[in-house]
């Protein structure tokens, strides 16, 4: 299978991070999630009450284990070296992860539309994420793409919409056809 | 003895109507189209599908599901064989001589082996599942809260005792699961935790969008980080090729049930397909006679992971029907979808629910014929499928994930929630944190609590309650036995290497 990638990020073989700086990010983040649940826990009580233990009981211990689970594991991260401590990606990998993601999120966004961005709808945002996905990443002409995307979009449309009567997010296309 | 096979005839009364064994077969087409994509697993795949079945009656309903699962441990063989990419995790040991015979242009005879070693696999487990489920459920039927929640425990210990990777990761990949299954409304003292204030987190998280987005998003992340240059060996399967191959086979019988057996072990503690096939590889390397030659390209090789990966994930569904805990996450998914079909999962299902324990039961002998001939007949098809540009198909998968989470609670919450458990089951999986837990913890957390709570009402806090009989201590003392494992071992280890 071909991807299509430019030739300029295949070669960049350098870490993009070291396993150590993610390793102990992850944890640090954990730590933090895991004293959030503690904290919560505490905040509406994590002892006993009159017929058992409270809310927080369970979730405080369970937070407890988080952050006492994810400081081990940053005293871990932090000792890894040597070979040990490889790259967790490599830049010419962190590109074609983050031209993956970028895409989906704002495909995603796209469907009802946050703040300012308007929402086209699932079945119009999928259309143009894939029509998108093909043209950078795989660099076929529009005479591929537009069948395709249209395609795929109106099989969705068909399946959801008429035949499982599973109603998506609609936009004003679909509403022009009379669907809302 | 006899109680079972009455009960299953009747069982195959209610599976064998042409409704089913179509959505058999759609359910088998479909599972090995999601083995074989990337970035579609069992788990994720039965999880997008699942809102689409809550109009099905519940016995269809969990047949095209479960077959769904079946045609995806058979899927991941072909990429194993074909293009040495495991499509599951438990076809990574299928790679090592499957891939080899392949590029011998023995791929015909690599897949034949894989399937109907699986096949075998599965049948052996279904049969145990038969005889042995009305009999674990029989005694479930006693189990109060403590011994409830003393199972819940050995099956999180489990995890703890047989993952490889570093204990604490698994520790705190669990409780991360657990802590995520509290967000929201407290069903014993109706007070919110961990809300914030979000509307949107009253609800709690759904485990479905975790596994769309933890094995969906993040298997295509770390799919395209490896640039897919798929080259792939040539499929082609004929009936001569089946047909010889079926002639060696019998040879193996020895390291087929072997296999069969660690599987059925495995697979009934949680998080075995994986770990069985790995062991089962081992002994049949080690049991061979020409052991040495594995890994260039040996039937056996293939045999042996293949049985007991099979085995293992069919009889994940003895503890998830009986005791209504999953053995993996893909039987977390379908035990969700009991939920969602209004039935309770347990023992009770076996007084109640007859008619669906044992269609189901029955399902599951005839879902592995119907999947070993589709299967055979449709490797070039399924083969085919993988050579679809990347560029066309990832976008697309993308697209089946954010429906699917959508459709779970019609939120787009769900969505944004998605991507991000991809990121996290992104940095996850490359971090060794398993991922298995987490989701088992996330479905069965407000379970296990409650179980704790109920045992605990009324003791004040004595803890000394999960050893007050002889089954609830026994439980217990398992899973704190398989919890120190692996500090127990290491001192083992220690002392071992003293003593040379």
């Amino acid at each position: 299978m071909d991807t299509g990638q430019h030739e300029s990020q295949a070669a960049d073989e350098r870490p993009a991070a070291s396993q150590r700086t993610v390793e102990c990010a992850v944890a640090v983040l954990l730590l933090l999630v895991g004293a959030v649940v503690m904290w919560d826990s505490w905040r509406i009580g994590a002892g006993w009450g009159e017929d058992g233990p409270k809310s927080g009981y369970f979730p405080f211990y369970i937070g407890l284990f988080i952050v006492a689970g994810s400081a081990i594991n940053l005293w871990n991260g932090l000792r890894l070296k040597g070979e040990d401590n490889g790259a967790f990606v490599l830049k010419s990998q962190f590109a074609l992860v983050w031209s993956v993601l970028w895409p989906t999120a704002v495909f995603i966004v796209l469907i009802r539309g946050i703040g300012p961005v308007p929402g086209v709808g699932i079945y119009v945002a999928s259309m143009i994420f894939i029509a998108w996905f093909m043209r950078r990443l795989g660099q076929y002409s529009w005479l591929k793409i537009l069948p395709i995307g249209v395609g795929v979009s109106l099989y969705f449309f068909i399946m959801f919409e008429v035949w499982f009567k599973v109603p998506l997010p609609k936009g004003p296309l679909e509403a022009l056809f009379g669907f809302d | 003895m006899i109680e079972s096979i009455t009960s299953l005839l009747q069982g195959f009364t209610v599976a064998l109507t042409p409704f089913n064994l179509m959505l058999m077969a759609i359910g088998i087409i479909l599972g090995v189209l999601i083995g074989v994509l990337p970035g579609l697993g069992g788990a994720n795949g039965v999880a997008i599908l699942l809102p689409l079945t809550f109009t099905m009656p519940p016995t269809s309903a969990i047949i095209l599901l479960s077959c769904i699962y079946w045609g995806a441990l058979f899927g991941g063989a072909i990429t194993s064989i074909l293009f040495n990419i495991p499509g599951e995790p438990w076809s990574v040991a299928t790679t090592f001589d499957g891939y080899p015979l392949a590029q011998q242009g023995k791929a015909g005879q690599a897949l034949t082996s894989a399937f109907t070693s699986s096949f075998i696999g599965a049948f052996v487990a279904v049969v145990m599942i038969t005889f042995l489920a009305p009999f674990v459920a029989k005694l479930a039927l006693k189990f109060g809260p403590k011994e409830n929640f003393s199972v819940y425990l050995l099956t999180f210990c489990a995890f703890v005792g047989m993952s490889k990777g570093a204990p604490w990761k698994t520790i705190v990949a669990m409780m991360l699961g657990f802590a995520l299954a509290s967000v929201g409304l407290d069903n014993v003292t109706g007070s919110l935790r961990l809300t914030f204030g979000q509307e949107a987190l009253l609800k709690g998280f759904n485990f479905l969008i975790a596994v769309i987005g933890l094995f969906g998003i993040g298997e295509i992340l770390l799919t395209i980080e490896e640039g897919l240059v798929f080259k792939g060996a040539k499929a082609k399967l004929n009936m001569q090729v089946v047909l010889e191959t079926w002639k060696e086979l019998p040879k193996y019988w020895k390291t087929s049930l072997r296999s069969s057996a660690v599987g059925c072990f495995m697979g009934i503690v949680p998080g075995g397909a994986t770990p069985a096939s790995f062991m089962a590889y081992g002994v049949a390397k080690r049991m061979s006679p020409d052991g040495n030659d594995f890994g260039k390209g040996k039937v056996e090789g293939v045999v042996a992971p293949e049985t007991a990966a099979h085995a293992a994930g069919t009889s994940a569904l003895l503890p998830m029907l009986t005791l209504g805990v999953p053995g993996s996450p893909t039987a977390a998914v379908l035990l969700g979808g009991l939920l969602i079909w209004g039935l309770q999962p347990g023992p009770l299902l076996f007084v109640e629910q007859k008619d669906f324990v044992w269609g189901l039961i029955a399902s599951m002998y005839l879902g592995n014929i119907v999947g070993l001939i589709i299967v055979l007949t449709c490797v070039p098809l399924f083969a085919a499928i993988l050579r679809i540009p990347f560029a066309i198909i990832a976008p697309v998968i993308l697209v089946i994930c954010a429906i699917g989470a959508y459709t779970v609670n019609n939120s787009m919450f769900d969505v944004y929630m998605m991507l991000v458990f991809g990121v996290l089951g992104y940095l996850f999986k490359k971090l060794d944190y398993p991922l298995a837990p987490l989701v088992l913890a996330l479905v069965l957390g407000d379970r296990t609590e409650e179980a704790f709570r109920q045992a605990l009402l009324g003791t004040g806090g004595d803890l000394s309650v999960f050893f007050s009989n002889g089954l609830v201590g026994t439980i217990t003392t398992l899973a704190l036995t398989l919890l120190f494992w692996p500090l127990v071992s290491k001192l083992l280890a220690m002392v071992r290497s003293k003593w040379k």
